[in-house]
């Protein structure tokens, strides 16, 4: 079998984040960006496969700007055979809406087919949460998201669920597409002589013409802000004045 | 000319700086504190590459260059310099069997140090033979089937804690080529260790000196040829030297960086202190003396790898600017957190200590000044 990991670039969840003066974004110029950290979760759990002798190839698949590809070299270092990358715009302000890198990994699965497709259940960047579940929709697939533990048996995977308040276990059919959440594993380093290795496996690229899917955005950003400074806090003088405050002010009893 | 790292090596530097911050940075203050590094941290390192950073492939080792090894110590040193150069030594004598150590000594003591599951020390200080290392005097007489070793070795890293010593030992007449380099392993008869040496910085590495009394070393641990000990000995310092610089200015740009942090956030007379200017032209010294350095120490590597003719003079310069250079822009920090930076919570104040003896170890900087005249002043 093979799998397919999508990857996502992203801004490195160390930086801290500053909008752009106009609001009509983040700013990523001159910032350090880095594989989303769900995407190597997703990575760790298809090479863990690979390396148990269920899984013969994992093929990592990047959608966006050029520099994708460092993004695709980490993914090669870490183990993944080989990568993809389809070059979908030429400025890193710019996010491929969720609908159509679905299209285009479902046009990738096309081409490739492989019998699992392991993602990250979100981007931290705009934390969308949809690209997983489109695909497995346009795929006609099963899907299992907020992974924490997957076993796959022949036709069908049991998979834990992160749900509110709780585990949940279902059973799928496969193919599926699988959204991983963070405890599933903890993502292993790239070793120095892996990281060497990743510079000879083979990355395709591609463009979107190539799998006639059209990214052209459906979404408009109407306004990003930094979230409100917080207010100082303040000093009562009894504990009735706190009860009011809390019943009255805050709404929380 | 192209001074961007390539993808690979920004890919190195990346991954070492990440180990370093969740495997090194979280417990660099216990160790301090224990005065030794915990065994499981080298396996880890080890399964990376590290332990053989510059050891060829076909020995066990990584291959890389000693530009790319630059970039691991910095990495590494941004997480806790101590730690950082004791790796540095461990490697200085992998690259040392593996370019002259003969094919048994490769395989019985380079490849269990590649994967670090033995730890390596080097020794070539004395009591009374530091800057003037030629003048050792620690003394190896021939045997029938080998050597017996008498003398002692200060300062030295990893002294009673590591599995073998590569040690210069005088084997001929006084002078440098009557200097040669033996494996001698932990547990060999006659082999004894002085008392934990109480330190300002480093302190996670145990120091310790390293006594011979009348101690067997098997003709198969020589290093190479008789009498050129003290040529792979200086070979060995010039990477060595680039090492040394990298966890300097590794160690430098994380007291920056929290400085950075910590002016943004600290108030006084109704403003951050980021904000007055004459605090500013000290962050813009700090930046432009550690970019500088950075640029200096890389191309020096990168003269060490091309084997430059001036390769050797270029690693004492850059050793002498960079450890310097990150002394001052500690000191600077420290400064610049006020109080804070001489708590040890703050982690300013350890780094400081760390990075003080960087301008003394792997040949004082006198002695880089030294060696910098001798070549400008060479017919």
């Amino acid at each position: 079998m093979k799998v397919l990991v999508p990857v996502k670039r992203v801004i490195d969840y160390n930086v801290k984040v500053r909008v752009k003066g106009d609001g009509s974004g983040v700013d990523l110029a001159n910032v350090k960006m880095s594989m989303n950290p769900f995407d190597e979760i997703a990575c760790e759990a298809a090479i863990r496969m690979k390396e148990s002798g269920a899984v013969e190839e994992v093929i990592a698949v990047s959608i966006g700007v050029k520099q994708a590809q460092e993004t695709l070299r980490t993914a090669l270092a870490m183990g993944c055979d080989r990568a993809i990358l389809i070059v979908a715009t030429d400025d890193v302000h710019t996010d491929i809406e969720p609908l159509a890198v679905a299209k285009l990994l479902k046009a990738v699965v096309d081409a490739e087919e492989p019998g699992l497709v392991i993602c990250g259940k979100q981007a931290i960047d705009n934390d969308m949460n949809a690209t997983g579940q489109m695909l497995s929709a346009l795929l006609g697939w099963s899907q299992a998201t907020f992974a924490s533990k997957i076993d796959i048996d022949g036709d069908h995977a049991t998979v834990k669920r992160e749900v509110d308040g709780g585990m949940q276990s279902i059973k799928v059919k496969m193919p599926a597409v699988i959204s991983v959440d963070l405890r599933l594993n903890e993502p292993r380093y790239a070793s120095l002589p892996n990281i060497m290795k990743a510079k000879k496996k083979p990355l395709d690229e591609k463009t979107p013409e190539d799998y006639g899917v059209d990214v052209s955005p459906r979404l408009e950003v109407v306004k990003t802000a930094e979230p409100p400074e917080r207010d100082a806090g303040i000093i009562v003088k009894s504990v009735d004045e706190l009860l009011d405050k809390l019943k009255n002010e805050a709404g929380v009893i | 000319m192209d001074f961007a790292l390539t993808e690979e090596q920004q890919a190195i530097f990346d991954m070492a700086r990440r180990f370093g911050a969740e495997e090194i940075a979280p417990h660099a203050r216990d160790w301090e504190r224990d005065g030794t590094i915990p065994r499981d941290l080298w396996g880890k390192a080890a399964d990376l590459g590290f332990g053989g950073l510059y050891v060829s492939e076909e020995a066990g080792g990584t291959g890389l260059s000693r530009l790319d090894a630059t970039l691991v110590f910095e990495a590494l040193s941004m997480a806790c310099p101590s730690v950082a150069a004791f790796l540095s030594i461990h490697n200085m004598c992998a690259a040392m069997l593996d370019r002259h150590g003969s094919e048994d000594l490769k395989s019985r003591i380079l490849l269990p140090a590649c994967r670090m599951e033995t730890v390596l020390s080097y020794c070539l200080t004395e009591p009374g033979a530091g800057s003037d290392a030629a003048a050792l005097k620690t003394r190896a007489t021939r045997t029938n089937d080998g050597y017996r070793v008498t003398g002692t070795k200060a300062f030295i890293s990893g002294a009673g804690y590591s599995d073998a010593y590569v040690a210069m030992v005088r084997t001929g007449d006084d002078g440098p080529r009557g200097i040669s380099s033996v494996v001698i392993e932990d547990g060999a008869k006659g082999l004894s260790f002085g008392g934990l040496e109480d330190k300002m910085g480093w302190r996670s590495q145990p120091t310790r000196q390293v006594q011979f009394d009348d101690c067997a070393v098997p003709a198969a641990n020589l290093v190479g040829e008789e009498g050129r000990g003290f040529t792979y000995a200086m070979e060995g310092l010039d990477g060595g030297r680039l090492n040394i610089s990298a966890c300097s200015l590794g160690a430098a740009q994380s007291a920056l960086d929290a400085t950075l942090a910590y002016m943004a956030e600290r108030r006084a007379f109704g403003k951050p202190i980021a904000a007055f200017q004459a605090l500013q032209f000290r962050l813009a010294d700090m930046e432009i003396a550690l970019q500088s350095a950075r640029l200096f120490l890389r191309q020096a590597a990168w003269m060490v790898d091309r084997k430059h003719p001036d390769a050797t003079r270029h690693a004492a310069m850059a050793k002498a600017l960079v450890t310097e250079a990150g002394s001052r822009v500690a000191d600077q920090c420290l400064q610049l957190h006020g109080g804070y930076g001489y708590l040890a919570d703050y982690g300013i104040e350890k780094i400081v200590r760390d990075l003080r003896v960087h301008q003394i170890l792997e040949g004082t900087n006198e002695i880089m000044r030294l060696i910098t005249a001798r070549g400008l002043l060479a017919p």
